[in-house]
This record gives structure tokens, sequence and C-alpha cells, in this order.
């Protein structure tokens, strides 16, 4: 494949690795935000390459881990609707709420559709005029600009048929909040690449100079993610702590200008809580006001259902990197892949979960 | 080595049916373990294979069920009527045995176009012809209009083994290589780009086919067949990680020598899936002793449906026991697991 082999090509990988091992001198920990990079990195197993001293921490940046259980439930209580068409991406299904998954719903008869792109939930829509149809955007700004767009076009075409329960969220609060606080063991980021596809590298400026820490905009190929790194520990051992783009081939320095405009004119920042994090100021983007007609929490009467996260859960200590999994006292009992407390046994792209998977080989 | 599964974990405690029960992966597995396998329970159906095999008479047979309920009815490389005959083929062909009859129930929607059924039970017959077998009984059943999609097919088939060949998960030795036939995940992308209308530009065929053939001919070369096993549901993966677990050892596979067709690879690429895992049709595992390798792919490379046969990997004296690795192409071991369910498209 065209633009993906090259970037996994073993050599280049090789030749990578010791060109990292020739300029480390020292123990680093760096965050990889993305979930997607934390799936590349543990499926072509990039951290067994990296020398031992390099420690990497697998950042928030799953969007079905951070979804918060409250918007879960409120996805379930609307997919449970007569007459409700409940789309949503594939993985979103899997969630566990408080009480069930949309993926049980579907067994007992709910209509709940996987659709690769909010646009088909549109369509959807115009097809079946006698229903519903709700679509559940989540994610980060990567999705965000698809939700806002069917939003505009389902406005645009007066459909009276269809909203959106918009649960969207932003990457830099995330990561000035796991920075502001006193523990945190990160000293570099992989910044997001496709994130940063749409919204720029601008953004990150600010946090670069505030907490001195490289950010280095990163992608999600072998060759992307370990140039990512050299560049990030080339900037630690020299002391320099900058924006860099290490992803240059998508990400350009203004981002999606279109996206962007389109974002801030369908979205509102709001204050969100993140599974497992709790709320972060100003972290989310919901429906603007001019949106109410289309916003499937009003619409539903939803906006009030409040769940609480088990008070066990210490997955907002493992994602800073303060404790490893086997530390939190519910790990492996009250907590496991099939009944998971908090975002890192949600996705065995999590922390908890891979930890879980591989205790449970060693003792078997 | 620590083992990752890459996919969000499914809840295992369902107290009703849900769809990834049906996926082959450990949901599956979950259902005829503790469902139906304590109930049935006896020796023959603990064979754990895709036919069970037993003697009447001094005659060892094969026999095999399977229903088919695929959707869209026809798809580019095949339909319902040609996946209902060549599935069953290749289940008893896997045990080792020639194919001789088949059974062929159909569930038909009010509704039903006549010119379809002709089409598919056409489709049916040619390809029992090609195997020299003969469709010998069935069923036909009507369900009210919304009861089901179109035309659902169940077959049996009755097979006869000769008598050397006893190809089981038991018989899979140390050292053993593992060979398929042809590249992967043709079947189950085609299916699903179907299915969901993806306006790619491609030609991706279903890879379905009755492999019943080439097995035959492995069998006259007179080659030993430690364990056959053909890669549907839950694809390559799933296939050796029940294979491993079932016969205790440890599978060996390369990443780089799993031929997978460019345009396949990128579909997947792009829907998030991995091609491990997608369903095939026309594509099995072999294990073979070792020395026996070369004359193997040798007998395949002769066969239409084994032009692209290779040799994959290998059964290991390692530990651990019972588990599948993955040998990528930087030179990591992973260990393939399990998926809880179907595979879902990632949201990014």
């Amino acid at each position: 494949m065209k633009f993906l082999n090259e970037y996994r090509d073993p050599d280049t990988v090789k030749n990578l690795v010791s060109a990292i091992n020739s300029i480390t001198t020292q123990p680093w920990r760096i965050m990889e935000v993305c979930g997607g990079q934390t799936h590349s990195i543990v499926k072509h197993g990039l951290d067994q390459l990296l020398p031992d001293s390099i420690q990497l921490i697998h950042g928030p940046g799953c969007p079905v881990c951070v979804t918060p259980l409250a918007y879960i439930d409120k996805a379930l209580a609307i997919a449970r609707q007569p007459g409700v068409i409940f789309c949503s991406f594939g993985d979103m299904l899997r969630v566990p709420g408080s009480h069930a998954d949309l993926l049980s719903l579907k067994a007992q008869g709910a209509d709940i559709r996987i659709v690769y792109s909010p646009l088909d939930a549109v369509a959807l829509a115009r097809q079946h005029t006698d229903k519903h149809i709700v679509f559940f955007g989540v994610g980060f700004e990567t999705t965000a600009p698809a939700t806002a767009l069917a939003a505009y076009q389902a406005k645009q075409q007066g459909l009276q048929n269809f909203s959106l329960l918009v649960c969207h969220v932003c990457v830099p609060p995330i990561m000035q909040a796991l920075l502001a606080s006193p523990t945190h063991q990160v000293q570099g980021f992989l910044g997001a690449g496709h994130v940063c596809t749409i919204m720029g590298t601008q953004q990150y400026e600010p946090i670069c100079s505030e907490y001195r820490i490289p950010i280095v905009i990163t992608g999600f190929e072998p060759v992307d993610i370990l140039h990512g790194i050299y560049l990030c520990i080339k900037q630690l051992e020299e002391h320099r702590y900058q924006v860099e783009n290490s992803y240059s081939r998508v990400v350009k320095e203004r981002g999606n200008e279109p996206a962007q405009q389109l974002m801030q004119r369908v979205f509102k920042g709001v204050d969100r809580s993140w599974r497992g994090l709790g709320e972060i100021a100003a972290s989310g983007l919901a429906l603007a006001d001019e949106y109410n007609q289309l916003n499937a929490e009003l619409r539903f009467d939803v906006s009030t259902i409040q769940s609480e996260e088990p008070s066990e859960c210490r997955s907002g200590e493992i994602l800073q990197g303060l404790i490893k999994p086997p530390e939190c006292a519910a790990f492996g009992n009250l907590c496991t892949p099939e009944h998971p407390l908090g975002a890192t046994m949600v996705s065995s792209e999590g922390a908890c979960a891979a930890y879980y998977r591989y205790r449970g080989r060693q003792h078997a | 080595m620590p083992d990752q599964n890459l996919n969000c974990p499914l809840p295992l405690q369902y107290d009703q049916i849900v769809m990834a029960h049906g996926g082959g992966g450990r949901l599956m597995q979950q259902l005829l373990n503790d469902i139906i396998q304590p109930v049935f329970n006896n020796p023959i159906l603990n064979q754990k294979h895709d036919s069970a095999v037993f003697t009447i008479n001094n005659a060892q047979l094969a026999f095999t069920t399977d229903s088919y309920v695929v959707k869209p009815l026809f798809f580019s490389g095949g339909d319902i009527g040609k996946l209902a005959v060549c599935g069953t083929l290749n289940d008893l062909a896997m045990s080792g045995a020639k194919p001789l009859y088949l059974s062929c129930s159909l569930i038909i929607e009010e509704g039903f176009p006549i010119t379809d059924l002709q089409r598919i039970v056409a489709s049916m017959q040619e390809i029992a012809k090609q195997a020299d077998v003969l469709i010998v009984t069935g069923d036909t059943k009507v369900v009210d209009h919304g009861s089901g999609d179109g035309v659902y097919i169940n077959t049996a088939g009755i097979g006869l083994l000769s008598g050397s060949t006893h190809s089981a998960p038991a018989n899979i030795q140390v050292g053993d290589s593992i060979i398929i036939n042809s590249d992967i995940a043709r079947h189950g992308m085609a299916i699903m780009l179907e299915r969901e209308g993806m306006r790619f530009d491609n030609n991706i065929s279903s890879d379905c086919a009755d492999l019943s053939g080439l097995v035959q001919a492995l069998i006259q070369a007179e080659i030993t067949l430690h364990c056959m096993r053909d890669l549907t549901r839950g694809g390559l993966a799933s296939g050796l990680i029940e294979l491993a677990s079932a016969s205790g050892h440890h599978i060996e596979i390369n990443e780089t020598a799993v031929p997978i067709r460019p345009d396949v690879n990128s579909a997947c690429e792009i829907l998030g899936f991995d091609p491990l895992y997608i369903a095939n049709e026309g594509c099995f595992a072999l294990f073979v002793p070792e020395d026996k390798t070369e004359q193997a792919l040798a007998v395949m490379h002769e066969h239409a449906l084994g032009q692209q046969a290779c040799l994959i990997g290998s059964v290991k004296s390692v530990h651990p026991k019972g588990i599948v690795t993955l040998q990528t192409a930087m030179g990591i071991s992973r260990v393939l697991d399990l998926l809880s369910g179907e595979q879902l498209p990632r949201i990014c």
C-alpha cells in the first residue's frame, strides 16, 4: 500500500531505533496522546524495541475510553425510545453504561446502526421520514468536523426527524490538565497527528512554553511513531521545548481552516467530564444554541441524566503514569475487562486491560 | 510477552443472544462450551473438529452441518447457494473425507422472487456437480414476510474417509509446518463492502470455493495430513487459536509470510479491520510434518486453488503452550488472541 508500506519498513524502523539508542543518555517518560498511536505501538511491538530507559505512557486519547458514563447512559435512554434509529460509530456499541451497552439493547430489538460517517445518518433521516434518526457524535477534533457538517446540512435541509447527541472533546485542555497536576510524570508528548490535521499546530505553542515540555506532532505508522520519539528525545536531551511537526506530510501549521470554521459555527465550548479523569474546564464541544432544534439531549429530555463513576477506580492516576494498574485495589477483582470500572479497563488499548491479560496468561 | 488484545473487550455476561455470539470469537466459544456442549456431551462431539468422524460397519464416515444466513444473497464471487455447498464440502474435506451426499433445507421468506430461488439452487447444483456429490434430501419451509432475510439455507453432508488419513487437532505435532493455500480475507471484505454499499473502486470478490478436490489431491499424493482447518468466521487468527488451544501446542506464524492482496489490505486499513480475523470461504490451513512441506506445496501449486500456497509458520516446542504468536515484520513477537465478538469499525 502506497503511503503505508514505506512507513512500516523494517529497515527504516531498525535505523530509527539505533538513532534513538545513540542519542539517549538518561531515562525519559514520553506520553503518546492518541489511542490510535497506542494501538500502533502495541500492535507493532514498538515499545519492545526501545531502550529500557524510555518509558511510554499511554495517554487519554482513546475516544471510546474517555466518553463519560453519563453520555453512554443518555445514548442508551434515547436508543430505547420507539421510533428511533440510533446511529453510532462501531466501537462505541460495546462500551458499558451503568446497566447495559448498545449491543445488548440492539439484541432486545432497538434499531441501532453502525455508520461510517455522520452524513450516512443524515441520509437515513431523508430515507426514513417516519422515524427519528439520532447520531452519537463522540471523539476528538478529528471526528468533530464531520459531526458539525451533519448538523449543518440537517439544519440547511430543514430535517425535522434528525438530531445529534454530541459529546466531543478537545486535546489541548486535557494535556494542560495532565501537566497542571503537581505529580505528573510526563516529560514529553507525541502530539496526536489526526487532531492536528484539523486544528494545526499553533494551539500547542502556549503549552510548550508554559510547561517547558516538547510536543512532537506524530503520525501513526511505526516509522512515524519512532521518528516522533526520536525528535522528542532529541529535544529533551538538548533541553529544548518546542512544537515540532514530524507528520508534515499530513499536518499543516494552520490545519484545515474550513473544518475549523464549520466547528466554530456549529459548536460551543463547554466544560466536560472525562471518564476516569473527571471534569475538565472548556474541554468539550456541544451544539451551539442555534442548533437546539437538533440537540438530542433536549429533544429526548435526557440532559439531566447523571451517572456516578465507581469511586474505587484510579484510572485517572494510571493515565497520568502515577501508578501501575496492579497498585489499584480494584484491579483484577472488582474491575476486569468483562466488568470494567474505568477508562483504562474499558479499552484494552488502556494500560489496565493489557496488564490484566498479561497477568492472566502468566498464571495460566 | 504481554498478551495485548487491541479490541475493546466486550462484557461477556449476557442474558440474551447478541450478534457477537455468532462472530467466531470468545463469546461464541463461550456459548458452545457453556450452553451447547455440556448438554449434548459425547465423545464424537468432543472431537471439536469441522466434521464429526465415526465408524459404521468398518466404514469411517465424516458428518457435518452448517447454516447460511449471508446478506446480501448475491455477492461478487458467489451467492448463498454456492456458499452453502462449498462450506459443507469444505467442512467434510477438512477431516480428510471425500464428500458424497448433501442435504439442502431452505427457509424462505414470503414474497421471495422465484427467479432468485432458481438462481440459488442452480448455483448449488453447479458446485455439487463439479465436486461429484449428490444433493439427495432436503426440506422447504416458508416464513412470514419480515421473519427472514429472503432465504436461509442449511446443508448437511456425509463423506467417506480413506484408511490412512486422519486430520484432527489432536494429531498436530511439534515441528509441523503450517501451510495456507491462498491469500486471506477476501470473502469477508467482499461481503462487507457490498453490505455497507461502500463506494470503493474495488473488484474484491469472495474466495468462496470447494476445497475438497485440492484436499483429495494431497491425500492421493500420500502426504501425511496432521490437521486441516478452513479459515471461515474469525479468519486465520481465530482458526489457528482454536487449533493451538485444542492441541495444546504453541503455534508461531510470520506476519510477512501471510499473503494478503493489496486491495484487500487497503480496504481493511480504511475500515480499521485486522485481515487476520476476516472470514475466508476458500482458504484453509494445513499442518504437515516438516519433511513433507516441499512435497505438499508442490502438490498444491499444481491445483487451481493452491497456486498461492505458502508456508506461514510452524508448531514450536516453546512455552506458553496452547497459544498463537505472530512474528511481526519488525521482528517482534506478539500474541494473537480471540476477539470477544465481531470486529467493529474503529472511530479513528
